[in-house]
């Protein structure tokens, strides 16, 4: 049965690195609050995959990372996340849990705009922080893993657009867990106040194949009315880490909220992203791309939630599983009573390239209401050995054959992705992935 | 220079435990043409599928052997940049891969690193063939064979050996399900490759096709085995008075696998 939370960190541990960064009383409390929940909450239950004996509690809580002076100075596989042509000015690096390099566009800060890390804007901007901390999006009693994430959260960044504000380069972290052991307990939280815009990308950046680590990841996108937040992920952790990842998003009146999740992983990995489509006339949009390889399981779940009038949800999935690699996609379409002319969509499409891989494709549409359209598709495919026979008849390598086959799968979703810094990150990492 | 030599010797072929192939011997050299004829199911394309090297296809017995090289070695694509092609009677579809990158590739995969060819030139050599084949262009960003008619495969198969330019090709009934316009056209794409170091396997049931592009050698196959060899003159015979005196020639009541 369930595993003992056996976790290294008591309250003084937590007491301690709250002094530590000196948070206000709230954020300690908070943290003490779901410390004790941790022990007596439920494991998160993934529809379909059993986590209960996944690493979620052993790891290096607190560790330093150098300051970055000069970008000319990361290690390439740091650089490949960077855009040599067109960089955008608006930048955080944090290098395990430290923020190590942060950069924002003076007009932006002049305007009001915040981009900086999770420990700082606790500090200087603890008010706006609680407001929007674990309060309207995720909450720390879903399971013992969002209470984990609450007690803990030892990294991450705050975004705050200020109303009326547009802002048009990319705001981009890169989240860099530089120590094999280091577990990033990292809490996105990005608010966008009425009528404003923005789009935010990040990557998680790992190379630790061997060591094994976890990472506890809470996102919150807060779209008030008639906000935009253009979302884009690029996830990257080495096969040593074990990933827990919610990212949520909460759209007010005619709001909308659009992610572009490369959910490139090589470990184990849960990963839930919910929408929740509050106002009327809100729109939730989310594209995943997943090439899951070795031996990693994963589960995947997409959740739009309509409680609008006329809210439209949209899901497109695509997945690729090679090796022994197995993967569940839920795709949830729920629209609740009230929530008239509302339209849900979704399509999920899996390929497996070997015959061990696993795939699993779980559309699900849960309607309260009769004033509504929604649809789906679903699709679970093996490539014939025959296929590869024929393109291979043309002396076309196997690997070749394959990468064809995988790029032409995701490409009808990379393409899309709202996020052009994302497409190319994504191109690349596909690219890595394939062979 | 002659060109590449196939030897088949005593090619003995199972698929899922039955035995197809019950020892064929075959020689093509370059600049020759060689059709191999035969009734439905009795191991044309079983012959074609061996060479290959298609996964369901299993050799218990004998060779194959391109200029004295050890084809049963190789993988599918090293037999193919070893310079066999194989045109094949039901091509793939394959979802997501356009006509031109698979083309593409499969002219690269015969090229060093680094010495790709151009995306122009690409352009201008397929274009010129899809001209002659009289192939709509739209089917260049198509997906792989994806809902192309019978037609448009056969096409695509004759565009794909011509731009591969292999030294010896086998074409499984490329004229099966083709109009005789279709047929003159697929026939003209394939007698330009008529050259003193391309060396052909033409396998058909019908033949139509020998109308067109005239075979040095004539084989017939029953039983999985090569029957009966001649010059052109005997894919003439088979037209006019069909199959049946070479059965009773040879005393085969059923020439197709499985019957003794
Ligand atoms: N996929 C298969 N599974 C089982 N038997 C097959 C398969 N393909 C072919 N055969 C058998 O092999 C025989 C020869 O088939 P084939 O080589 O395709 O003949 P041809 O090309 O001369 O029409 C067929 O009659 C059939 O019995
Ligand atoms: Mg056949």
């Amino acid at each position: 049965m369930a595993v003992e939370v056996s976790l290294p960190y008591d309250k003084q541990y937590v007491t301690e690195y709250s002094n530590k960064h000196s948070e206000p009383e709230w954020m300690k409390e908070l943290r003490l609050s779901a410390l004790e929940k941790s022990e007596t909450l439920p494991m998160a239950k993934p529809d379909k995959t059993n986590i209960e004996k996944w690493n979620f509690t052993d790891f290096n809580h607190d560790v330093e990372g150098e300051v970055i002076d000069s970008l000319d100075n990361l290690p390439s596989e740091i650089q490949d996340f960077l855009d040599q042509e067109n960089q955008t000015e608006n930048l955080l690096i944090q290098r395990n849990h430290t923020a190590a390099f942060t950069q924002l566009n003076k007009e932006l800060e002049d305007k009001g705009v915040i981009f900086t890390d999770i420990h700082t804007a606790l500090r200087d901007h603890a008010d706006l922080v609680k407001e929007y901390y674990m309060t309207e999006g995720v909450a720390v009693d879903e399971h013992r893993l969002t209470a984990l994430h609450a007690a803990l959260m030892n990294s991450g960044v705050f975004v705050y657009v200020p109303k009326g504000v547009q802002i048009e380069q990319p705001l981009q972290v890169i989240f860099w867990q530089e120590d094999d052991r280091a577990s990033l307990i990292n809490h996105v939280l990005v608010v966008a106040e009425e009528n404003s815009s923005v789009t935010y990308v990040e990557n998680y950046i790992s190379h630790n194949t061997e060591a094994q680590t976890s990472a506890n990841i809470v996102t919150e996108v807060i779209a008030k009315d008639n906000a935009k937040v253009s979302f884009g992920a690029v996830d990257n952790f080495a096969h040593g880490t074990t990933v827990y990842s919610n990212r949520r998003g909460i759209a007010g009146r005619d709001a909308r909220i659009e992610w572009a999740l490369g959910q490139m992983n090589e470990g184990n990995t849960v990963s839930e992203n919910i929408t929740h489509l509050v106002g009327d006339n809100s729109e939730g949009d989310t594209k995943t791309v997943v090439v899951g390889r070795g031996d990693q399981k994963q589960n995947f779940t997409t959740n739009i939630r309509h409680f609008g009038k006329e809210s439209d949800g949209y899901i497109l999935q695509h997945g690729v599983m090679k090796d022994k690699s197995s993967a569940i996609f839920n795709g949830v379409g729920k629209i609740d009573h009230g929530a008239t002319k509302s339209n849900a969509v979704q399509e999920s499409r899996v390929l497996m390239l070997s015959k061990d891989a696993r795939g699993d494709a779980n559309p699900i549409l849960l309607i309260d209401e009769d004033d509504v359209t929604a649809g789906h598709a679903a699709s679970v495919g093996r490539v014939d050995p025959v296929q590869l026979y024929y393109m291979m008849s043309r002396g076309i390598p196997k690997k070749e054959a394959e990468r064809l086959i995988i790029h032409g799968f995701l490409a009808p979703v990379v393409n899309q992705l709202p996020v052009e810094a994302v497409k190319n990150q994504l191109t690349q990492v596909i690219e890595r992935k394939v062979y | 220079m002659a060109g590449s030599t196939l030897e088949i010797k005593d090619l003995h072929v199972e698929i899922e435990g039955q035995e197809i192939l019950k020892g064929v011997n075959l020689t093509i050299n370059g600049g020759e043409f060689h059709a191999v004829m035969g009734p439905n199911g009795t191991g044309k394309s079983t012959l074609a599928s061996a060479i290959m090297g298609h996964p369901k296809y299993e050799v218990t017995q004998g060779e194959v052997l391109l200029d004295g090289e050890n084809v049963l070695e190789m993988e599918v694509d090293e037999r193919a940049q070893a310079g066999l092609f194989l045109a094949m009677q039901y091509p793939s579809e394959i979802s997501g891969v356009t006509n031109s990158d698979f083309l593409r590739s499969a002219i690269n995969s015969r090229r060093e690193e680094g010495d790709e060819i151009s995306l122009m030139k690409f352009i201008k050599e397929m274009d010129a063939k899809m001209d002659t084949l009289e192939i709509d262009k739209n089917m260049a960003q198509r997906y792989l064979n994806e809902g192309f008619s019978g037609g448009e495969k056969k096409r695509n198969e004759i565009l794909q050996l011509m731009t591969i330019q292999p030294d010896i090709a086998i074409l499984d009934e490329i004229d099966s399900g083709l109009d005789i316009d279709a047929l003159k056209v697929v026939a003209k794409g394939i007698n330009e490759m008529r050259d003193d170091a391309f060396g052909c396997l033409i396998i058909t049931h019908y033949q139509r096709l020998l109308d067109y592009i005239t075979p040095d050698k004539v084989h017939v196959m029953m039983q999985g085995r090569v029957v009966k060899s001649g010059g052109p003159e005997l894919a003439k015979r088979l037209e006019e008075e069909g199959y049946d005196w070479i059965k009773e020639e040879l005393g085969i009541e059923d020439e197709t696998i499985g019957s003794k």
